[in-house]
Parts: C-alpha cells; sequence; structure tokens
C-alpha cells in the first residue's frame, strides 16, 4: 500500500526544463506558488517537483528563454474503461482523507453531451438579404426586467405619451454579463476589472455571495448584488447601490448545496465586506433558512424590492434541475423579475466532485423547457431569462438566445480572459494566475487596468462576432433572434432531445 | 411546429378612394397585370372592400374545400355556430389559364354562440369578432381540406394559383365595385402550389399583401401562439395578420404605433428622441420585440376604414406611394400607378419604416 500520500506518488505533469536555454533566472521557482520548482544553491542547478505541478502553465509563461514545457505524464495506470484512471485516484485520495473531495471549475470529463456543439445556426441565401453589419445598424440591446402583455398610450395635445408604468428595467448594450463569483472566491483586482469593464461596455456583472467592496460603489448602476443563503456582506446600503439584486438559490455547478468559502481565503478585507471574522470559512447552508417554500420565495423577493424601493429588478437564480420548468414557473408567479438558470457545465470555485459531476442537467435543455413552459403559461413576456453554465463563445451566445434567453452570464470565460488556464485548483487559494486567490503577492499579478481592458475586449469581440451571425440571417435586432428556435438545427441528437429542445434536424 | 418557408418575392399594388367612390376592379387588375414579371404564375390575389354592401352587416366567409367532405364538415359547423344569411358559390368564369380550383363557396353569416359557447366567450370576456377569429382559425387547423381565406364585413379576398390577371378574370373581378383595392403577384420558389398560399391573407376585416421574407418568423409565431394565434398556413405572411390584429383589435394600438412595432425605430434614433417620443419607443421594443418583423418586406394592409403601406426598417423592398385627388396609390412599382393614373399631384417613395397611414375622410 501506499505510505506516502497519494499525490506525492504520481504526477500527472512532467515539468520540461531545457537545459542549454535555463539561465537559472530563478523565475519559474518564485512564480509557482506550488513549489514545484526549487534550486538547489550548493550545486547551482534549478530541481523541480513534477507531483506538485497543476498544470497551470504559469512558469512556461514567465520563463524568459522558453526553457520550461509542461506535459501528461505519459506513465499512466494501467487502462481499464470502466474503472478509469480518475477513479482510482478519487479512492486513494479519500482512503487518505476520509473527506469530500473538493474541485474547482466546471465539469472537465465531457462525459455528457454539449448540446451547443450539435445545434448549428441558418444563414440567408438569395431570397432574403444578409445584412452587412459593417454597413447596417445591428442591435444587440437588450433590457432586463418584467414586462406587461400590453402597453397603454394616451394622446395630450396631439402628442401620444406612454401611459402604462413599467417597472424597473437592466439595460444591456451587449447580452452578456459577468457571472456571480464572489468577492473573496475571486480577488479584489479582479472584481474591479469586471465592475469597470461593465461600466464601460453598457453591461452588469454579479457580486456572487460575498459582498460588495465600498470602494466598488461608484460602479453600483452596473452591478447586480447577490443574496445568498449565507447573506455575507447583506445591508441596506448594499441592495440600494446596485442595478440590480439576484436572490441566489442554486448553482449550476453544486445544485442542492451552499457556497463554499474555505477559511484560507478570508482575509482582513474579504472579512470586512462579507461580515465575517478573518479566517473563518464562508459556508453558505444549502438551503435559505427564510425559505422552505415558494411563498417563502415571494416574501424575499418582495422584502429586497420594499428594501429598494421598487427601483431594482430582482432576479432568482436556480441550478438547472430535473423539474426547472415547473420550479420557473413558481418562480415568476412570486414575482421575480429576471429568472437566472445555470446549468450542470457551469464552474465554481469550490465544489465536491461528486455534487458537481453528477448532478443537474445541461443548460440547453434546462432552457428549452423553461422557455416553452413559461410560453405554455402565457407568462414569457413577465421574466427576463438569463442563462449561464457552458457559455464558451459568442456561438454559445447566440445559440442560447435562439432557444429562448434573453442574455448570458459568463463566468468561466470572463476568468479565462483576464488569464486563467483551468488548471482548477480554486479552492486551494494559492491561484498562480493571480485570479482565485487573495494572497497579497499573487493578486498583484492582475493587473485591474488590464483586466477591464482585456474583459472589455471580450465582449466587443463577441458582440461583433453575434452581429456577423445574426446580420447573415437577415436580422438586425436581436430581439428578432430571441426565441426564434427555427433558425437552429440539430446534429446527431435523438428525436426526444430534438423535441425537448424544440428545434428540427439538420436537413429539415 | 415545422414548416415549408414561403421563400417569395413579389409585386404588389393598391389603392383607396378616401371618398369611398367605388370603382371597378379593372384597374386593379391592369396594374397588378403590368408587373406580370414579378411573379411566376404560382399565386395571385386581389382584396376588394366595399363589394358586398347588400350584406355590409354579416361576416363575408369565402372558404375553399378540396373535396365535398370538407364542405359537409364545415357547413355542419357553420351551421351551429352562425347564422347563415346567404350562401352561394362563388362566381366563377371558366378559363383556360385557370384549368383547376378548389370548390369555393361564399356564406354571409353573424356569430351565433350555443348557450354553452355563450357563457364560455362571457367568462373571457370575449366579442362577436373574437368568436369568429376562433371559428376561422378552427377551420383552418382542425377541419382537413376546408380553409377560410375570407372573413370580414363588406369586403372580400380572392386567391389562387396563376398569374394574378388570371385569377381576377377567373372570379369575374371586373364585375365587382370597391373603395379599397389590393393585389398580388407572387413569385414562390417551393410553394406546393396550394390556393390557400396565395396573397392576400384576411383576418375579419384586416387583409395583407406582402412583399417579402419574415427573417424573424420563428420569434413571431411563438410570440403570436402565446395568445392564442395558431399559424396553420405554413408560410411566413400569416404572422403579419395575425400580429396586427393583435396589436390593433386586441390591444388597441394605434395604427401608427402598431406600425413602429413591425418596423421599429433604431436604438440610436431612439437616443435622439425628446422624453416622451423616447419612452414610447423604447416601451414598444422592450415590450414588443418579439413582434418586430424583421427582414425584407413592403406590405399593404387594407381594413375597414383604409390603407397603410409600410416598408422593412431598412427598406430591402420596394414601395412607392402615388396622390391624385381622392386616390392614394401604393404599389411596387412606379409604372404599375402610373398605367392607372398617368397624371399624378405626388408620388414619392415612403422611407423605411415610416408607414403611409390613408383613411376615410368621414364615417358614413
Amino acid at each position: 500500500m501506499l505510505y506516502k500520500s497519494f499525490v506525492d506518488s504520481f504526477s500527472d505533469y512532467i515539468i520540461d526544463r531545457n537545459e542549454d536555454k535555463c539561465i537559472l533566472c530563478r523565475i519559474c521557482e518564485r512564480q509557482c506558488s506550488y513549489e514545484a520548482h526549487g534550486f538547489d544553491k550548493k550545486n547551482s542547478v534549478m530541481t523541480k517537483q513534477d507531483h506538485k505541478c497543476i498544470c497551470c502553465r504559469r512558469c512556461e509563461a514567465m520563463c524568459p528563454t522558453g526553457a520550461i514545457s509542461i506535459r501528461e505524464n505519459p506513465s499512466q495506470f494501467k487502462r481499464n474503461s470502466n474503472w478509469t484512471a480518475s477513479h482510482r485516484k478519487n479512492i486513494y485520495k479519500q482512503a487518505e482523507t476520509g473527506g469530500i473531495l473538493l474541485v474547482g471549475m466546471g465539469n472537465p470529463t465531457g462525459k455528457q453531451p454539449t448540446y451547443f456543439d450539435r445545434m448549428l445556426l441558418d444563414a440567408s441565401q438569395v431570397t432574403n438579404p444578409s445584412i452587412d453589419p459593417l454597413r447596417e445598424p445591428m442591435e444587440l440591446r437588450t433590457y432586463l426586467g418584467r414586462k406587461p402583455d400590453r402597453l397603454e398610450f394616451e394622446e395630450k395635445d396631439g402628442r401620444v405619451s406612454l401611459k402604462t408604468k413599467l417597472t424597473p428595467q437592466l439595460k444591456l448594450e451587449y447580452p452578456i454579463m459577468f457571472s456571480a463569483m464572489s468577492y473573496g472566491a475571486i480577488n479584489y483586482n479582479v472584481h474591479v476589472g469586471m465592475a469597470r469593464a461593465s461600466q464601460k461596455m453598457g453591461i452588469y456583472y454579479n457580486t456572487g455571495e460575498g459582498g460588495l467592496h465600498k470602494s466598488l460603489y461608484p460602479y453600483g448602476a452596473n452591478t447586480i448584488v447577490q443574496v445568498a443563503s449565507g447573506r455575507f456582506g447583506v445591508n441596506a446600503e448594499y441592495l440600494n447601490v446596485a442595478g440590480g439584486i439576484e436572490i441566489k438559490i442554486g448553482q449550476g455547478a453544486k445544485p442542492g448545496i451552499g457556497g463554499h468559502l474555505p477559511g484560507e481565503k478570508v482575509n482582513e478585507e474579504v472579512s470586512r465586506t462579507r461580515m465575517i471574522p478573518a479566517g473563518t470559512d464562508a459556508l453558505s447552508p444549502a438551503p435559505h433558512h427564510d425559505i422552505y417554500s415558494i411563498e417563502d420565495l415571494r416574501q424575499l423577493i418582495y422584502a429586497l424590492k420594499e428594501a429598494t424601493d421598487y427601483k431594482n429588478p430582482v432576479s432568482v437564480k436556480i441550478a438547472a434541475v430535473h423539474n426547472s420548468a415547473a420550479i420557473a414557473s413558481g418562480i415568476v408567479r412570486a414575482g421575480a423579475d429576471i429568472l437566472t438558470l445555470d446549468g450542470y457545465r457551469g464552474g465554481t470555485g469550490a465544489a465536491p466532485l461528486v455534487t458537481r459531476n453528477n448532478v443537474g442537467i445541461p443548460i440547453e435543455l434546462a432552457l428549452a423547457s423553461v422557455d416553452q413552459r413559461l410560453r405554455d403559461e402565457g407568462i414569457r413576456n413577465h421574466v427576463s431569462i438569463v442563462v449561464g453554465g457552458g457559455i464558451r463563445s459568442s456561438a454559445d451566445v447566440v445559440k442560447a438566445i435562439a432557444l429562448g434567453a434573453d442574455a448570458v452570464y459568463i463566468g468561466t470565460a470572463t476568468l479565462v480572459s483576464v488569464g486563467c488556464t483551468l488548471c482548477r485548483m480554486c479552492f486551494t487559494g494559492k491561484c498562480p494566475w493571480g485570479i482565485a486567490t487573495n494572497d497579497q503577492s499573487l493578486s498583484k499579478r492582475i493587473n485591474p487596468d488590464i483586466a477591464e481592458e482585456k474583459l472589455s475586449n471580450l465582449i466587443r469581440g463577441w458582440g461583433l462576432e453575434i452581429k456577423e451571425i445574426i446580420g447573415g440571417m437577415g436580422l438586425n435586432a436581436l430581439e428578432s433572434m430571441r426565441g426564434s428556435r427555427h433558425r437552429l438545427r440539430g446534429v446527431g441528437l435523438s428525436e426526444s432531445e430534438l423535441d425537448i429542445l424544440g428545434i428540427a434536424p439538420a436537413g429539415k | 411546429m415545422f414548416y415549408e418557408k414561403d421563400i417569395s418575392g413579389c409585386g404588389l399594388s393598391g389603392f383607396i378612394d378616401k371618398s369611398k367612390k367605388r370603382v371597378s376592379g379593372e384597374e386593379i387588375i391592369k396594374s397588378i397585370a403590368l408587373q406580370h414579371d414579378r411573379g411566376n404564375g404560382l399565386g395571385g390575389g386581389f382584396a376588394a372592400y366595399g363589394i358586398y354592401p347588400e350584406f355590409k352587416d354579416y361576416y363575408a366567409f369565402h372558404i375553399m374545400y378540396d373535396n365535398m367532405n370538407a364542405l359537409a364538415t364545415t357547413e355542419e359547423l357553420l351551421h351551429k355556430d352562425l347564422l347563415v344569411k346567404h350562401y352561394e358559390k362563388i362566381p366563377v368564369r371558366r378559363t383556360l389559364k385557370i384549368p383547376t380550383h378548389p370548390i369555393l363557396r361564399r356564406y354571409f353569416v353573424k356569430a351565433k354562440p350555443s348557450e354553452e359557447e355563450y357563457e364560455l366567450l362571457d367568462i373571457e370576456s370575449l366579442d362577436e369578432d373574437d368568436f369568429i377569429v376562433r371559428l376561422v382559425m378552427r377551420i383552418n387547423s382542425e377541419v382537413k381540406g376546408a380553409f377560410v381565406f375570407s372573413s370580414g364585413k363588406n369586403m372580400g379576398a380572392f386567391k389562387g394559383v396563376g398569374f394574378p390577371e388570371d385569377v381576377a378574370d377567373f372570379f369575374k373581378l371586373d364585375e365587382y365595385h370597391g373603395y379599397i383595392w389590393t393585389a398580388h403577384n407572387r413569385f414562390p420558389t417551393n410553394t406546393p402550389g396550394w390556393w390557400g398560399g396565395a396573397h392576400p391573407f384576411t383576418l375579419l376585416d384586416w387583409s395583407i399583401v406582402h412583399n417579402g421574407e419574415v427573417s424573424s418568423y420563428g420569434i413571431n409565431k411563438r410570440y403570436l401562439e402565446m395568445f392564442g394565434y395558431k399559424c396553420t398556413l405554413f408560410t411566413d405572411t400569416e404572422v403579419v395578420t395575425y400580429i396586427l390584429d393583435l396589436l390593433i383589435r386586441k390591444h388597441k394600438l394605434s395604427k401608427e404605433l402598431a406600425c413602429k412595432v413591425l418596423s421599429s425605430a433604431f436604438w440610436k434614433d431612439i437616443d435622439n428622441m425628446d422624453d416622451i417620443d423616447q419612452k414610447v419607443n423604447t416601451a414598444l421594443r422592450m415590450v414588443y420585440g418579439s413582434a418586430l418583423l424583421n427582414g425584407p418586406f413592403a406590405i399593404l394592409f387594407a381594413y375597414k376604414n383604409g390603407l397603410i403601406g409600410l416598408n422593412d426598417r431598412v427598406k430591402l423592398r420596394p414601395l412607392i406611394v402615388g396622390y391624385k385627388g381622392d386616390r392614394v396609390y401604393m404599389s411596387s412599382e412606379e409604372s404599375a400607378i402610373r398605367i392607372i393614373e398617368p397624371d399624378l399631384d405626388t408620388v414619392f417613395a415612403p422611407k423605411a419604416g415610416e408607414p403611409v397611414i390613408v383613411e376615410f375622410e368621414a364615417e358614413a
């Protein structure tokens, strides 16, 4: 049996250092927060511990001479399709600790289909002209919030004006928002980047459940503040400074359980913002302890509306689960202005592996069934649908909108744009890229100015691509794409999947 | 849920006499015949208003049947739910150009809901028009081989497979007299050659002739379904008719505002409007975005009180308007107006998304 820990016994990755290129500058050693690199002073050589490498590729990127490359260890457990290597590794680890296995980011196994990849988009040919976004207006503006079924107008002195009083709406110049990632799970500098980029691009970012640092209050108009079961950092000022409020019921990566922030990440500033003691684990309860039924949810929705004088729309976020459609209907009728659905492939800073890999359903199916259910009940207008959990590209955005989403949340894509390489070790607090860490020196690896620029670039770039795609379909406003499922076709899907998605197979 | 897209290019023409002077169908036939090359002989049709003065208080149902079975089933429904004042074969002229046609009948009717139905209507606070709409939807979606292609008062649609001048000849339109006429010449690229697929599309006294393709059909249809409209024809023009019915008849929007929904202002222009207009246009787009008619189109939309011409928001299809005395002409081509009225007072091309609305001067 193993007499030292599993992770010390086997290496998943191998650090290749080209000694001819290495100049012994020791940058790799300083950059690696996992101490995989070392320096042997006596012999004046660089050392390495392959088993500590998490394949974040920070050292590779920083090495001034390109001496380092990280590769997968070709030496693997004997192949077994049923008892995969990961099953065995997990058992070894659990046998050591007797605990729950924690993981970071979304499920990487790819064992379930990604329906976005099984759907293809339409384009115009001859009979209706495609529209060129370089030459014609192409509109992406989106309003999130409850809409009435009909409008009333009145005429006074020969002028027609709006009589219906609309409830508050969030105005988005792009149908994309930075999704809920709490201050604490990711650090202050990333939050500054998201806040500024949101303001610059006319979109919103979501604080996640960790409260809002006071210095970010000036960006409140582009901020959605979250109220989760832990109620971290929730106070009247927090609610009122924001543009919108989100009640977090569930998260796609871990439906049924609450948020976990390990105490290692709770420093002074995080502690102040969350209103909890420094160094303590911030464990949100699985349910809200004041919500044990849909009517309780209604009370919280209206309590938040009351607290903000009905000037902020209230979103309710749920994880995509088997019965999402019926739950969604209840949430709309309970008074939510925005319904946020978070899919099975969604990311997380920390979640139990067993939950992340096994609970929930893909966002495409949940979205399709929720949108159709709300239409069947004639209440689709009463709510805006925002989806997250698996949006990787502008094509995914367009497909989600065609299925019926009003806008999307991007979490993982947000972090990747500021350098995350998906090494999936967020829960350790040692993020070498300076994102999922509050360590003072690691955090400095994110420059808020550059983060703002990269995040804005991502939104702009996706926006341009969305315009190309909808223009190619002969549309010049995103609302004509929204819910327009006949511009989608399925490839390699079963009849029941096509039926749930509400799309025809390609060729038909 | 799947449909054969009605991909078509077309020609259209129409005019209104604001003094309600009725004229024979000869003029409109001449105008649409000039645009012969805009169609391919697979669909032509007309709508005429003021043609049934003797039955002006009755809904005039024009129905086409594939077979006698469909006729019998439908008539059973009609006699059960409607008071049928008069019915007859739609008079036709045998012509070589129209070698075959469906069974054609017209009925002048009033609603006669059964006690049970009356109670249901009352519960949902619906009126006679709603009752008629439901019946039309029901026949069109449930009775195989029957299709109501006209259901308004003192107006009628006449349409079929063929060039419009031949369809007119077939229906003897030269013998009808009306104060609004619209016409359509169709160039479908994948039509099954079905008579019901030709324009105009009508519901109650709304009639639409449409040159265009509704690129937003998918969401327009799903939006309408929320309000109980069933899109049955497997073509896209139908949604235009239903959207107008929903906005104008059910939601009581003015014609101008309804046009602003179909062909909405751009945000860049809305942002520069004054506060009142900004609120109006922003709200229209927020609430009725799913009814925006995206894609190229020129439509003529006729109803009991007038005629409207409208282009899509970037004007991807032609539409010309000409004025002469009490007459206002609207057409795909100026030549098609000039051939019936060479001496126009004014002629212009309406701007993208700006409706031309012409109503009768005073209600008689």
